[in-house]
């Protein structure tokens, strides 16, 4: 498993939302030049996983929000803080829309 | 050896047990199944009441301010505390005060200064830097990363894994070999500070346990004042050697949480689940199973309370926790996996906490000394010899 997410943005519509799967996992969103607003995950409690979090991030529609990647995985919650951590090491500063909603304690990453 | 538990402890373990049904399986209830921390808020609230019910700091010293409980009312109460989903690795997500470093209890008055007292009064956060790439059930032959002296400091080369916590720490202890023509005698320990140059958390090491992660640290020409030479230089393994022995004793009484709670529930639920017109616990299969899974759980809580009455005691304990590490962490992966089956199709979804112990319960047999290296330690006890 890479670092960095490194799946390929899709469109953030209804339709291409409707096909991904309900598995548990993370998932980023960007704007138009892909720079990350947002990183989240569907856990254990989330309904229909990463399609049912994607549509409500759908309807929710942050502001620039145009694009989305997701990665299932069962480790949501360690490889969630791991994504934050690399995103702060390479930007200086957690995506912007985690900065307001609040983060779990976060270390300290050394990436290369 | 006396088993019977005193007025006193049990008063102690029935507090522990109200605490844990009514402050954390409500909490719990709304968290994700495999988080790790309670709110902040939740956390701070419930910190202010262990401190007002004097349980603050569990495994500190009563000369260093702690409440003074002795190992096998610990050993009772880690049974108590770790009976919730999150339980085995985080009890009560450690509103009682998460586990310190017991080897800076005999750190010298400088390093309690800036060490150990800032950690007791919860303003720094800690990692133990033992494992390396190279292994971890034999350290003392394992450990590759050097420490070399120029003047007043040691420079130390080479790398670290499985190390819960380094990203979030303020500092840690970290192994080193200064003698590369001793083995056990050719490590020392080293008071390492995040923020000096040189020191690096690599990466995450994602496991079967998502609540939490290990990491990799990599040391490239960390420079260590001698000052932060935690007792003898080529002493490091006896610290290191000393500590991982005592905290057997928890860390096989909290396998034994999930476990009970694990067998309460197959019970209640073998009473109320129906298949072919009758209960599952009229099955002869189903009995068998929850009575494998009774002598689990007592022969285990009686080797970990006899090992710990013996460390209360101030008799050697080796052997004794040995046996007590193996059989715990064993006895409890299969009742949590007795459990699962009783359950059905239940069992292994997130609705319930059985598939979290499944998980986190086989990384027990591998973690703070895997069970083939609990068995050539009792081996040694009972014929003799040292290890090759």
């Amino acid at each position: 498993m890479a670092l960095r997410m490194d799946k390929p943005w899709q469109p953030l519509d209804a339709d291409t939302v409707a096909k991904l799967p309900g598995q548990l996992g993370i998932y980023q969103i960007a704007d138009a030049s892909g720079q990350v607003l947002y990183i989240g995950y569907a856990g254990g409690r989330s309904l229909f996983g990463l399609r049912g979090k994607l549509r409500d991030e759908v309807k929710q529609r942050r502001q620039g929000a145009t694009q989305f990647r997701v990665e299932v995985n069962m480790q949501y919650l360690t490889r969630h803080v791991e994504l934050l951590m690399v995103h702060r090491a390479d930007h200086g500063a957690l995506p912007r829309d985690n900065e307001v909603e609040g983060t779990p304690r976060l270390g300290r990453l050394s990436v290369a | 050896m006396d088993l019977n538990i005193t007025d006193e402890q049990r008063l102690l373990v029935e507090t522990m047990r109200r605490f844990v049904r009514e402050e954390i399986l409500p909490l719990e209830e709304k968290l994700d199944p495999d988080a790790f921390e309670l709110e902040p808020a939740d956390y701070e609230r419930l910190v202010e009441k262990t401190k007002s019910m004097g349980f603050f700091g569990l495994d500190i010293p009563e000369e260093f301010g702690g409440p003074g409980v002795d190992i096998v009312t610990r050993a009772l109460l880690a049974m108590e505390m770790s009976q919730h989903r999150a339980g085995l690795y985080t009890p009560c997500y450690e509103v009682f005060g998460a586990v310190g470093l017991a080897q800076l209890y005999e750190a010298n008055e400088d390093q309690k200064e800036r060490f150990l007292y800032p950690t007791l009064r919860g303003e720094k956060r800690t990692f133990f830097g033992l494992t390396e790439p190279s292994g971890g059930s034999d350290p003392a032959r394992a450990i590759r990363t050097r420490a070399v002296k120029d003047g007043n400091e040691w420079v130390i080369n080479g790398s670290k894994i499985f190390i819960s916590g380094a990203d979030r720490a303020d500092y840690g202890l970290v192994f080193a070999r200064t003698d590369p023509s001793k083995g056990r005698g050719g490590v020392t320990c080293f008071i390492v500070e995040r923020d000096m140059p040189g020191f690096h958390v690599r990466r995450v090491v994602h496991t079967l346990r998502s609540s939490d992660y290990g990491t990799e640290l990599q040391f490239e020409d960390l420079r260590v004042p001698e000052a932060n030479v935690l007792g003898e230089v080529n002493g490091g393994f006896a610290i290191a050697n000393d500590r991982l022995m005592r905290q057997r004793i928890p860390y096989a009484a909290y396998c034994l949480g999930p476990a009970i709670k694990s067998q309460e529930m197959s019970i209640e639920y073998s009473k109320i689940r129906e298949t072919f017109g009758a209960p599952l616990a009229t099955r002869q299969s189903i009995q068998n199973m929850i009575i494998d899974n009774e002598i689990d759980i007592r022969t285990s809580r009686w080797l970990v309370l006899a090992a710990a009455d013996k460390a209360h005691r101030g008799e050697s304990y080796r052997l004794d926790v040995a046996m007590a590490k193996l059989l715990a962490s064993e006895a409890a992966s299969r009742v949590v996996d007795r459990a699962m089956q009783i359950h059905g199709g239940y069992g292994v979804t997130k609705d319930l906490p059985l598939e979290r112990w499944y998980r986190e319960m086989r990384i027990r047999r591998i973690g703070e000394g895997p069970s083939e290296v609990q068995r050539l330690v009792i081996a040694r006890d009972l014929i003799g010899g040292s290890f090759h």
